[in-house]
């Protein structure tokens, strides 16, 4: 199949259902899951407030903060950084706490034939 | 009102066409294999991937579009560059680095991975076609009304003699280059268009003591709406139905960048899932830079060049950004603003084509007709084929689409491409339960009802603005589908999964294994 080319040097099937049971890899998983998830709610979350509140209570948005800036101006601007936080966040999380195992596991799938 | 200089301005890009004609036949001395014409032998680096894949997603829609109804609608054009942004979140966090890890050309090799083969790539097959079909005839369409404006080329015929020149050079780009000298391309037009756009928001910053409120208060002052243009609701506040179908579009723009093939398909060029995640950094560092500054520059344009001149140019709120630049940096700007902007559709019809092509050649010639069978060779001249025949294609759409409202195609394919793709894609990835009668249910069933959605709406029928004025056929009140049809699309990928009882263990811990480590994925071919 075009997917998943079977050159001698892949590891079978048998091999990667052993790492999928494994330690390391439920490890690997849930520390995976439990940045992601909770992340894409929060963001998710924060989105379809600025979307909603902008839509269905304008008065409230339009309330002035800083000279010509008002709230719902802030909060789109909101927004952009916090994409940018997010995105520091989760480089740091994969560098520190994800990469490791991932190596770890691949190096060892690769390594045993 | 006359501004520019259409001989500058044709110069410019002509200017543009040659250098990257140029170093796409340098860099492509070696294409000789699939991979070498689908990915460029996965050798770029995240950076310069992340760059190109901004060059794909900053569409003339996004540009052009977005200045102009922030200069029209103030507050209302803001909520378009917040959703295309937050968008890339999904993509960072769920769908780039296993993606890259588990596929090899296409996203149907995802989709399909632990599915009965044909029926699964047929019908991702299908929908990335049909995503790819409605985003080029917005883009070749989008062509044809910034030509009128830009090099003073009006009338329908001017304007298809333009539409066909700009497909022929974008086959060419996809012929000679493959992926690697497309890829070339974008990462020029990406660098030219965030560096334009960057200088005029620093330029008009600095006109205003660098402060964007003082910008905001010029705006409010010239505009004949004046202080409501700060407010939301200004564009989308005129009814029930049309505060909804801003909703929903909302919600296909943030699904929607996940599930484009175009930009999937960019996260096979790098070598590893580590350089998958750099390229989606960078590119989430540009495309915030750029709607950032597609922002003050829409304000400047309200008090510079003035809502009532805006609504006098040809081309009407489009042209709000070339004239911007007139204003503001006379006869040279301009002539770069407007070559930066076509270039930016050549560019983004040369990405569309080559996904569509490798998407025909891989999943459906080989895939399904030859069952993987098929020699590299053969695929490759198959995807050639097929690209000539998308390039012929889209400039006969594009001609007849050119009277079309560009930004109405556009979300149609962010809508198809939230309904069918994001779903499957994301079972595929994290459900284990996900098999072949999902896939089905949750592709077909996101294409078709976005589809039927988008037919029976006052997009089609039934409104002034419509496509067909005359007629009245609507019974579905928004403007976009995506509020129904992607919960759908996610029902009927659980609802096809547990009535069906295929499992199929061992392939479901591979692609997991897979996705999450990187093991066995597809090493780069040439080198960096």
């Amino acid at each position: 199949m075009p997917s998943s080319p079977q050159d001698p040097s892949s590891p079978t099937p048998e091999q990667f259902q052993q790492v999928q049971r494994s330690e390391d890899f439920s490890r690997l998983r849930s520390s995976f899951r439990s940045f992601a998830i909770p992340m894409t709610v929060a963001f998710l979350v924060w989105y379809f407030a600025y979307v909603l509140l902008s839509t269905y209570a304008e008065g409230l948005m339009s309330t002035p903060v800083m000279g010509n800036l008002n709230l719902g101006l802030l909060m789109g601007i909101s927004q952009f950084l916090m994409t940018f936080l997010i995105t520091w966040l989760y480089i740091r999380h994969a560098n520190r706490n994800l990469d490791p195992i991932a190596e770890k596991l691949r190096d060892e799938l690769e390594g045993e034939h | 009102m006359e501004f520019g200089n259409p001989l500058f301005n044709i110069a410019i890009f002509l200017a543009f066409v040659v250098v990257t004609l140029v170093v796409v036949i340098r860099v492509s001395k070696q294409n000789v294999t699939a991979g070498d014409f689908y990915h460029g032998g996965r050798a770029f680096s995240g950076r310069q991937n992340g760059i190109a894949i901004a060059g794909d997603y900053l569409s003339a829609a996004s540009f052009l579009g977005i200045v102009g109804a922030v200069a029209l609608y103030g507050y209302d054009g803001l909520l378009y560059s917040v959703g295309f942004l937050v968008a890339w979140l999904v993509a960072l966090l769920l769908v780039a680095e296993p993606l890259r890890n588990t596929a090899k050309y296409t996203m149907a090799d995802v989709l399909s991975f632990r599915m009965r083969q044909r029926p699964v790539r047929t019908a991702a097959a299908t929908s990335t076609l049909a995503v790819t079909f409605f985003y080029l005839l917005a883009q070749m369409a989008g062509a044809g009304a910034l030509v009128s404006l830009l090099i003073g080329i009006e009338g329908r015929v001017g304007q298809s003699i333009v539409i066909a020149v700009v497909g022929v050079v974008m086959i060419a780009y996809v012929l000679i280059g493959g992926m690697k000298g497309t890829t070339w391309v974008q990462i020029i037009k990406a660098v030219l268009l965030v560096t334009a756009v960057g200088v005029s928001t620093v330029w008009i910053l600095a006109l205003n003591g660098f402060n964007l409120s003082e910008v905001l208060g010029k705006a409010v002052a010239e505009h004949p709406d004046g202080a409501t243009i700060l407010e939301p609701m200004h564009q989308y506040g005129t009814s029930g139905a049309s505060k909804l179908g801003f909703v929903s579009l909302a919600i296909a723009l943030v699904f929607g960048a996940a599930g484009l093939p175009h930009v999937l398909m960019r996260f096979y060029t790098v070598p590893t899932a580590k350089e998958a995640r750099r390229s989606v950094v960078w590119a989430i560092g540009l495309i915030g830079f750029f709607y950032l500054c597609t922002m003050v520059l829409g304000f400047a344009a309200a008090y510079m060049v003035g809502v009532d001149v805006i609504g006098t140019l040809p081309g009407g709120s489009n042209s709000a950004a070339p004239a911007l630049a007139y204003a503001l940096g006379g006869t040279v700007l301009m002539g770069i603003i407007s070559a930066v902007a076509f270039a930016t559709i050549l560019a983004v019809v040369a990405g569309l084509t080559i996904t569509a092509s490798a998407s025909f050649a891989h999943d459906i010639y080989n895939g399904v007709i030859k069952e993987g069978s098929a020699t590299s060779a053969q695929e490759v001249r198959v995807a050639r084929r097929t690209a000539v025949v998308i390039g012929a294609v889209s400039i006969i759409g594009g001609i007849l689409a050119a009277e079309q409202n560009v930004a109405f195609l556009v979300s149609l394919a962010f809508a198809i491409a939230a309904s069918a793709n994001l779903p499957s894609i994301l079972y595929s990835l994290y459900w284990k339960r996900f098999n072949t009668r999902g896939s089905l249910w949750s592709i077909y069933g996101g294409l078709g009802s976005a589809l039927i959605l988008i037919t029976f709406s006052p997009v089609v029928s039934g409104a002034e603005t419509a496509m067909i004025p005359g007629a009245d056929f609507a019974w579905f009140p928004l403007t976009n589908p995506a509020i129904i049809s992607v919960p759908l699309g996610f029902f009927l990928g659980w609802l096809g999964s547990v009535t069906s009882s295929e499992t199929n263990e061992l392939k479901q811990a591979e692609m997991e294994v897979r996705s999450m480590t990187g093991a066995g994925a597809e090493k780069a071919t040439q080198p960096h």
